[in-house]
This record gives C-alpha cells, structure tokens and sequence, in this order.
C-alpha cells in the first residue's frame, strides 16, 4: 500500500486511468498513511468519508477522462470548501463552514480530483514558519537531531507533499508563502503571476499580492494543476481574462537562447557559502543548456521587505475587519457591542496576526497614511520598474529561494524581523506581481533540501515551468524523507 | 521611538482589539523594531515617482448586474454565533 503514496500526480491519475490501481484503493493508501502521521500535524480537518464515497463513485464511472481523475487532494485551509470547516488556522473562525467553494478547489473537484481534508498553515496565512496556527505548528518530515519549521505560510501543504500525504496541494503565496516552504522541503511550489488565478472564495489576507498556486512532488505536476486551477472568474474582478494554458503539453526542456538574469542584489550578508555554491551550480546547468546568463541589476531589492512589511498589514488590517463575532465563528463576551468586538479580536487572533492588524492600522491611520502607505506604493512602483528594466534584456531571473535552509522550530518566534527575513528573495516577485517557482536543488551539510527560484515576465509561467523542467532532469533532486514519525 | 503607550491604545482601539499592560508591553517593543525597519524607505527620493497599487494591467470590469435566484439564508445564519429568527443577535445597542 506504501506505494501508491509515492506515486506523483501524473502517475497516479495515469495508473487510475489505465486500471492497474482503483480510486479507492488509491484513497485508503493515503487515508492510512495520514492517520499514522499525526506527529507532523499536518491535517486540521479530515473529509475521509466524502472522499471514500466519491472514490468509489468515480470507480463506477466510464468516463475517465478528466484531468485529474481520482486524484486525491488535500487543500490549504485559506481556500473554503462548502460545508467543511474551513478556519485559516485561526480560533476566530472556528467552526465556519462555507456555504459556497473557492473557485480555485471548485476548478480541481470539476477535474475529478478528490478533496482529502484541510492542511494547517499559518494564522491568516502571516508567517514564515506555520508557528503561528491556532492549531499548532506543522513539523518538517525533515529533521536534523530536533523538529524543524516546515516554512510558511503553507507549511501544512509543503510537509504534506513532502511526506506523501497528498499527491499535490494548492497553497497561497503573498510573500513567499508558497516558495519559501517548497524549499524547506524539497517540493516543487509555483506563484502564478497575480491575476492568473481567481481569489475569490480565498482567505483573504492582502489582496493586492495574494495568489493561488501549485505545490507538488516535481515540475511536470506543478504544470498540469496550474492548467487546471487558472483561469479567468468573473467573480473575482482582478483575474486575467486570458485563459489557463496547456502548460504540460507544453513542457519542454529545450532552452537553448533563453536569456537568464542573475540580479547582484540577492547576494545578502548572512547567506551560506552553501547556497551561493547551489546558486552557481544552477548557473552552470543553465549554460550547459544553451541558456544566455547576464549579470542584472534590481536595484531597489533591499526595500522590497519593507515595502511589504507596510502595504501587506495595511490590507490585512481592512481585510480582517470582517471577523467581528458575529456573523461566523468565534464570539467573547462584552458589556455592550464594542466591547464584544475588540474582546472577540483580543481572544480569537493570535499575537502575529495582532501584531499585523495594528501596524496596518498605524500605517493607514490619519497623519500616517502619506509618510507610510503611500510612500510604500510608491516604491513598489521602483521595485516593479526595476523588473520592467532587467526584462528587456533578460527572460528570467535566476535566484535562491531562501538565505538558509528550514531552521528549528521556536528560533525566530521572539523577533519578527528576523522571522520576516526568511522572505527577501521571494517577496518582490509578489509586490510586481510576476510568476516565481521555487524548485529542489540540493542538500546543506546536514542534509536539509534548499531551492532555487526562477521569477518570470508577467504571465509567462510556461517559459519559467520549462527552465525548471530541465533544470530539474539535470539536478536529479532525490527526497531523502525517512518515515521517523511514522505510528504503526 | 514613535509608538507609545498611548499609540498602541489609540490604534487598537481603532482596530477594535482589547489590550491589557502585559499586551501593550509587547507591542511597544514589536511595533517600533518593524517601524525601524521599514523606516529604511527614508532613504529613497520618491519624488516623482507615482503610488503603484495595482499590478493588473488589464481593465478592471465589473460583471453584469443580474439577479440569481440563491436562497442560502438558513445556512449562513447557522454560521452565527447567535442568532434569532432572520436576525444576527448581539449584545444591546439601544439604552
């Protein structure tokens, strides 16, 4: 039964669809596996039954053709799903249960795919660790001597494709919520370009860099859920009229001529001798393969965190403003209505999300609003124009996800600067709104997977899934997951 | 130092979060490191330059405005706290 968990998601629907395994047989392996690994708390909702019944449904079915089939597809709990709580790890959404579902996860159950559960994540999706989860925190299924952080925010998704929970997820990435947890743990992670995939029916946390995406076990998966869950929604009336590509059949590893960007900024103090190394080895293949590198130069990459570090919490701040006790979830008690209100956001956000909410407030707040948010806006513009300057000479950036590899679980909680750190190679693809994969590269000396990132032209996720493509067939990235925590 | 006491109280009231002394402690401290951190946008002449807030490059539409016919009322109450008939319940209002 072990097997089938390792199968990837191209596999595993082709040996659906060519019978040599069943649906159910496929969901039982993983609903057995999930329930022996408790310790990584991964899963904070289960959708066992549903997902047992649509199996068998699906087994009865002639028509096997849906891209997806049988698939089974664990989600980030940021995504709603009807009737199936859905909290973003938060105490103040306790018991929420949508009446309606993402158009995002709707685009994978019309494909046949089977919805497992819900993965924990960071509260409101604002962290780099999944420390921050009401339901506690995620654990990486790669260890050192002690439990490791499994990134964030999408921590429960990463650990879970990592350590064969799911055969593929759907996280978000605002910061480097998807990358930056990909290379943690040595999966593939995708953001789109904003705008590629609809928002709605999603968590929202700051809406003007929030994006879907793929996190998957290699590149050719990362492509085929990105052509299932893109797509123009008319509910969400920031998402791009053009229409999701046939992103694996288009797969090639053929780059010869592609011109690849190697910005000088994202060489930071305190980044390992290991990581450059990875880095120039990334640069070699890319040669090897016909590839053009140029040096380039973004500038204004050093003001990118702090660019985010103002404009995300001021969106935040506006966006949470909706959890207020009374119309879902969580509710304290007050004397009158507004002591409801502020003792119901004392109690049921926890102190990162808090410590968000006020400094948006701050930022936002009458005399502020020029010296902060809207100096933050205006270099985002800088941040952006650096892109636009390098992509008239280049088709792609080459860069590490990560300074470091996933580090101890409680390391970085007592600063949030640090914390935020973790971020500044994968933010400013966010706040210029471009596609960023992160791919597995290599081990550190303690054998801890660390990524690259290639950040793309605005909608051109094919050139960067093709780059990844034959960089990954030439990296041969093997996980080295051990079942330690495996309960027989 | 530009965050207080009185700052924290003033914002968190406005973000309608209660606070206690051992919450505005903390808060004083975590506030003004981020503050001193994305004060380093100090550096940068910004004249000229304009507010980006969007990254879309297309035109935003808005979809056509046509009524349907969805009848989820019993079920979003029930994602209440409290409710009452059609109604949300919350604590008296009115004296």
């Amino acid at each position: 039964m072990s097997e089938i968990t390792k199968f990837s998601l191209t596999e595993i629907v082709n040996n659906i669809k060519n019978k040599s395994v069943s649906c159910e047989e496929v969901i039982n392996a993983y609903i057995n596996r999930i329930n022996r690994s408790k310790k990584l708390n991964c899963y904070i909702e289960r959708n066992f039954e549903e997902a047992i019944s649509k199996a068998k449904k699906l087994d009865k079915n002639s028509d096997k053709s849906k891209k997806l089939f049988g698939a089974p597809i664990a989600v980030k709990d940021l995504f709603c799903t009807k009737n199936l709580q859905t909290t973003a790890s938060s105490k103040i959404l306790r018991g929420f249960k949508p009446q309606y579902e993402s158009t995002v996860t709707s685009n994978l159950w019309n494909q046949d795919a089977i919805l497992l559960g819900k993965l924990n994540c960071d509260e409101f999706a604002m962290g780099s660790s999944n420390e921050t989860s009401f339901f506690g925190n995620v654990i990486n299924p790669y260890r050192i001597k002690s439990n490791l952080v499994p990134g964030g925010s999408s921590g429960g998704c990463s650990s879970a494709v990592a350590a064969d929970l799911t055969v593929s997820t759907v996280g978000t990435d605002t910061g480097g919520s998807i990358r930056q947890p990909a290379s943690f743990t040595g999966i593939v992670g995708l953001k789109p370009t904003y705008g590629r995939c609809s928002r709605w029916g999603i968590v929202a946390f700051a809406s003007s860099l929030d994006q879907a995406g793929p996190m998957t076990k290699n590149v050719k998966d990362a492509a085929l859920m990105l052509e299932v869950i893109s797509g123009y929604d008319e509910k969400d009336s920031t998402s791009s009229k053009k229409n999701s590509e046939n992103f694996l059949n288009n797969l090639s590893k053929n780059i010869k001529g592609i011109k690849i960007g190697i910005p000088k900024e994202y060489v930071v103090d305190g980044m390992s001798s290991e990581i450059q190394k990875l880095w120039e080895k990334g640069i070699e293949i890319c040669k090897s393969l016909g590839c053009e590198i140029k040096n380039i130069s973004l500038p204004h990459t050093k003001y990118a965190l702090p660019t985010y570090y103002i404009i995300a919490p001021a969106e935040a701040s506006s966006n949470l403003a909706r959890y207020d006790g009374v119309r879902y979830g969580f509710r304290s008690n007050g004397k009158d209505l507004i002591e409801m209100y502020e003792n119901t956001r004392a109690e049921g956000f926890g102190q990162e999300v808090k410590r968000r909410i006020l400094i948006g407030t701050y930022v936002l707040s009458s005399g502020y609003y020029d010296a902060y948010y809207l100096k933050a806006q205006r270099v985002r513009n800088m941040i952006k124009k650096d892109f636009d300057n390098a992509y008239k000479e280049v088709d792609a950036i080459l860069t590490p996800t990560t300074p470091s590899s996933a580090f101890e679980i409680g390391e970085k909680t007592n600063d949030p600067i640090s914390m935020y750190l973790n971020d500044v190679f994968t933010v400013p693809a966010n706040l210029a709104g471009l596609p960023g994969i992160s791919i597995p590269a290599g081990y550190d000396k303690n054998n801890l997977p660390l990524g690259l990132q290639l950040i793309g032209k605005q909608f051109d996720e094919q050139k960067v899934l093709n780059i990844s493509y034959a960089l990954e067939s030439e990296i041969k990235f093997k996980s080295s997951v051990k079942d330690w925590w495996i309960n027989e | 130092m530009p965050i207080t006491k009185d700052t924290v109280k003033k914002i968190s009231r406005l973000a309608r979060i209660s606070t206690n002394s051992k919450f505005e402690e903390e808060m004083i401290k975590d506030l003004n490191s981020i503050i001193k951190f994305v004060d380093q946008l100090n550096e940068l002449n910004i004249d000229n330059i304009e507010p980006l807030s969007s990254v879309v490059n297309e035109d935003v539409t808005l979809r056509d405005d046509k009524i349907q016919k969805i009848n989820f009322k019993d079920d979003i109450l029930k994602n209440s706290p409290e409710n009452n008939e059609n109604y949300y319940v919350v604590p008296k209002v009115i004296e």
